[in-house]
C-alpha cells in the first residue's frame, strides 16, 4: 500500500492540530453552528439521531493489520465496541463525541489515517475493484492511479466548498463496473490506447440519491500525464457553474444534464487547453515512485494439492470456496470475501475483536492487508490455496464465513432509521426480516446472484437503485413505507432501477420480495440469473404479480 | 477605518467596498470598490477619478473585466456565504489565465478556517468579517507546511518541487 513519506505524516499532524483547534473554538463559541457545521463535515464528522458519527477515511478501501488493530483500539476507547463498513469502503463510528473526535483523529494519524473529506462538499474518498491488484480481469492495477486522484484532491484549495459532494472512482476492468463508475460524479476507467499507453476514458455527471443516473463520457482518451489536469478541467467548471440555489439540483450530474455532454465537454476542454502540459502534468518518476508502492508480494507456490483434497472430501468448504473466494491473477492464490452478512447481524458492522482477528488472519495469511468492498464486506486479497481450509474455519468461528456473497442474502442496507438522521425509515429490520425468511441456505443457492439493496432515504447510501432489487425507506404521513425498484444493476455497466409501483408497508415488505422471487423462479430459463431473466420478460408480470 | 490583512500582515484598510444606496448618492472620497455593474455603466467617469477598484458577485467572472484588469489596482471577490466556492476559482483565473498582478482582496464573509486555501488560489488580501478577531484570523494562514497540489504561488505540485 502507499508509504507515507515525512511530508504526508506532517499535513496529516498538521491537520489534527487544526481540526482541534477548530473543536476548541467551537465549545468556546467562538465559531457559529452553521461555520462548525461545514468544518467538521469535512472531517467526516455528522451530527446523527442519537450521537454524532465520524466517517473515517479508507482510500481505495485498503487497510493494513496495524491500522485495523488501531480501528479496533479507537472503537473500543471511543465509541460502543464496533463499527460499520459504508457502501464507499469507508468505516464509520456510530457513538464518539464531538469532544473526543481530535483525541481520535490522533490516534488514526499515529497510522496513517485520518478524516479528511469524507464528507461535505469536497472531493471525497476515491474508491475502486476491492479486488484491485490481483483481479485477473483488470489492465492494470488501478491502485496507483487512485492515490495519485488521492493526493490531488486531499486539501485542494479550489474545490473545497463545491456546489456538492464530490465522489470519484476507478475501474480498470473492460466490459464490467466493479468501481461503480456510471453512477459517480466522475469515473475513471483505464484503457490502452493504441501504442499500448495507459490512459483514462473520463466519464461526468452519474450519481445516485435524488435523481439517480448513469454519467456520460467527457473524456474519451485522455493521456496518463493529463489525468489531473483534466479532473481539474472538469471540477473548475463544476465549481463555477454547478447550482447553489438548490441543494438538490447541486450535484455535477443536473449540471451535465443540463447543459448536454457534448457542451460540458467544449468547457472542459476550454480549461484544458491552459492546463495541458503544465506544471500539473504528471511525471514518469512520480507515477513509478506510486507504483512502487503497489507491487505484488511475495508470492510462494503453487500447489493446490492440500485444497483439492479438502474441496473433494468437505460439502461446506466447497460451498464457501466457491461462493465467497475468487480467482486471482497469481497461480496457487485466491481472493477470500469475509461476509459481513450474517443474519442478525447489521449489515457491514464489525465489532474490536472481530477487528483484531481479522487482523491476525491478514498477518497469517494474507500479507498483512485488507480491503473493504463496496458491498460492505471485507477482502484478503492474497491468500495461498493450501491456507484456504485453516482460513475458512477460523472466518466460520468468527461469522465471517456464511457462504452468501454475491447471493440474495448478501444484503447491502445504510445504517437507515435506527441511527440516521437523514432517514425516513429503517433499513436493518428490513434486511433482517429478508434474511430471516429466505434461512434456506440451499435455496438461496439455487436463486443464484441476486443484489438486494437498501436505502433509508433517497441520499441512498444503500445504494438500492443499482440493486437487481432495491427498496428505499419513505415517508408517508408520519409512517414508514418501502419503495421496490427492480432491474438496477452495478455488476456490469451500472443501470438505474425502475420504480415497480406504489410503496408497501414494513410488514408487507419481506412478502412482496418472497414474490419477486417465485415470479422469477417460475419464469427463469435454466440457469439464467434473476437479472436476465428481469431484462427478458420486463416489469409488467411483477408489477402483475404484485399488485394484481 | 478598519483593518486588513495584506501579504500576510495587518494593516490599516484605504479601500471603501460600496454597495446598494452608498451607489445612489454622490460617490465618497478616497478609495472605493464598486460593483461590476456600476464600474460597466460608469468605466470612463470611474477612470478618470481614479482609486477605483471593482468586486465581484458570485456568478460575475473575471471575464467580464477581461479588458479593464490592466487599468485596475484591485480587485475584490466578494462572498455572500463562506460557503460558496465560486470565488477560488476566480481567483486562481484572475492570477493565472489573466496574470493580474494588482491586489486581490476576499470580502464578505470571510473567515479564519478558510484563508489557507484562498491564499493558496491568489487572494493576497483579506477583509475578516467585522465580528471576527483579525489577529486569530492570521493565524489561518499558517494552517498547514504542506501541500500536495501546486497552487497560484507555487505552480509545481509536490512532485516537481525536487
Amino acid at each position: 500500500m502507499y508509504v507515507y513519506q515525512e511530508y504526508d505524516q506532517r499535513l496529516l499532524e498538521e491537520r489534527v492540530a487544526q481540526y482541534r483547534d477548530q473543536t476548541r473554538r467551537f465549545l468556546a463559541n467562538e465559531l457559529s453552528e452553521d461555520e462548525f457545521l461545514a468544518l467538521r463535515l469535512q472531517n467526516g464528522l455528522y451530527i446523527q439521531r442519537y450521537a454524532p458519527m465520524l466517517r473515517i477515511s479508507v482510500p481505495y478501501g485498503l487497510l493494513a493489520s496495524r491500522q485495523l488493530r488501531r480501528l479496533a483500539h479507537i472503537v473500543r476507547t471511543y465509541d460502543k465496541g464496533f463499527c460499520h463498513v459504508s457502501t464507499r469502503q469507508n468505516i464509520q463510528l456510530n457513538w464518539p463525541s464531538v469532544e473526543e473526535v481530535p483525541d481520535i483523529l490522533a490516534e488514526l494519524a499515529d497510522v496513517q489515517m485520518h478524516a479528511i473529506q469524507t464528507s461535505g462538499n469536497c472531493i471525497r474518498n476515491i474508491t475502486t475493484d476491492e479486488f484491485a491488484g490481483v483481479n485477473p480481469k483488470e489492465i492494470e492495477d488501478p491502485r496507483p492511479w487512485c492515490e495519485i486522484i488521492r493526493q490531488w484532491s486531499t486539501f485542494n484549495p479550489e474545490f473545497a466548498y463545491l456546489p456538492r459532494k464530490f465522489k470519484i472512482a476507478v475501474n480498470a476492468v473492460p466490459d464490467a463496473d466493479p468501481a461503480l463508475i456510471g453512477v459517480h460524479d466522475i469515473g475513471v476507467q483505464l484503457v490502452h490506447g493504441a501504442d499500448g499507453e495507459t490512459g483514462f476514458q473520463v466519464w461526468a455527471g452519474g450519481g445516485l440519491g435524488r435523481t439517480p443516473m448513469t454519467g456520460a463520457v467527457i473524456g474519451e482518451f485522455v493521456p496518463w500525464q493529463d489525468l489531473l489536469a483534466y479532473l481539474e478541467s472538469i471540477l473548475r467548471v463544476y465549481n463555477k457553474y454547478g447550482n447553489r440555489d438548490n441543494k438538490y439540483k447541486a450535484r455535477i450530474k443536473i449540471l451535465v444534464k443540463a447543459l448536454g455532454a457534448e457542451k460540458y465537454r467544449e468547457l472542459v476542454e476550454q480549461e484544458f487547453a491552459e492546463l495541458k502540459g503544465g506544471e500539473m502534468t504528471l511525471t514518469a518518476e512520480e507515477v513509478a515512485r506510486i507504483k512502487g508502492c503497489f507491487t505484488a508480494p511475495d508470492y510462494q507456490s503453487a500447489d493446490t494439492a492440500a485444497l483439492d483434497a479438502k474441496l473433494a472430501e468437505d460439502k461446506a468448504f466447497s460451498r464457501w470456496f466457491h461462493t465467497n473466494t475468487r480467482a486471482h491473477k497469481q497461480a496457487g492464490y485466491r481472493a477470500v470475501t469475509l461476509t459481513l452478512k450474517r443474519t442478525g447481524r447489521v449489515p457491514g458492522d464489525i465489532s474490536d475483536e472481530q477487528l483484531e482477528a481479522v487482523a491476525d488472519l491478514a498477518d497469517q495469511y494474507s500479507f498483512g492487508e485488507l480491503r473493504n468492498s463496496h458491498q460492505q464486506n471485507m477482502v484478503l486479497s492474497d491468500v495461498a490455496a493450501n491456507d484456504l481450509y485453516d482460513l475458512w474455519k477460523a472466518l466460520d468461528a468468527l461469522g465471517f464465513a456464511t457462504p452468501n456473497l454475491g447471493l440474495l442474502t448478501d444484503i447491502v442496507a445504510c445504517p437507515g432509521g435506527d441511527l440516521c438522521a437523514l432517514a425516513n425509515a429503517k433499513s436493518i429490520p428490513i434486511a433482517e426480516s429478508i434474511q430471516r425468511r429466505f434461512d434456506d441456505v440451499d435455496y438461496v443457492h439455487d436463486l443464484g446472484p441476486l443484489d438486494l439493496n437498501i436505502s433509508g432515504c433517497m441520499n441512498a447510501c444503500g445504494h438500492h437503485h443499482i440493486g437487481h432489487i432495491g427498496i428505499l425507506g419513505v415517508d408517508k404521513k408520519g409512517k414508514e413505507f418501502y419503495q421496490v425498484t427492480l432491474g438496477g444493476r452495478g455488476d456490469k455497466l451500472s443501470r438505474v432501477g425502475e420504480k415497480m409501483g406504489p410503496s408497501f408497508e414494513s410488514e408487507e415488505i419481506t412478502d412482496v420480495v418472497e414474490k419477486i422471487i417465485k415470479l422469477y423462479v417460475e419464469k427463469r430459463l435454466e440457469n439464467e440469473p434473476f437479472i436476465d431473466t428481469y431484462e427478458r420478460i420486463g416489469m409488467d408480470p411483477f408489477k402483475e404479480r404484485i399488485y394484481g | 477605518m478598519g483593518k486588513v490583512i495584506i501579504d500576510g500582515a495587518i494593516v490599516d484598510n484605504q479601500w471603501q467596498r460600496l454597495e446598494g444606496d452608498a451607489l445612489e448618492a454622490e460617490l465618497p472620497g478616497g478609495k472605493i470598490i464598486v460593483p461590476l455593474a456600476y464600474w460597466q455603466a460608469h468605466r470612463d467617469a470611474l477612470l478618470t477619478r481614479g482609486d477605483v477598484a471593482v468586486w465581484l458577485a458570485p456568478g460575475e467572472e473575471p471575464k467580464d473585466l477581461e479588458d479593464d484588469l490592466a487599468a485596475l489596482p484591485l480587485v475584490a471577490i466578494h462572498f455572500p456565504a463562506f460557503k460558496d466556492g465560486r470565488g477560488y476559482s476566480y481567483a486562481r483565473e484572475l492570477r493565472t489565465r489573466y496574470n493580474f498582478k494588482g491586489e486581490v482582496r476576499a470580502t464578505g464573509d470571510v473567515l479564519r478556517d478558510q484563508l489557507f486555501y484562498m491564499t493558496r488560489c491568489g487572494f493576497n488580501a483579506f477583509e475578516v468579517r467585522e465580528d471576527r478577531s483579525i489577529e486569530e484570523a492570521l493565524e489561518g494562514l499558517k494552517d498547514f507546511s504542506v501541500t500536495y497540489q501546486g497552487d497560484v504561488n507555487e505552480p509545481r505540485p509536490l512532485y516537481r518541487r525536487g
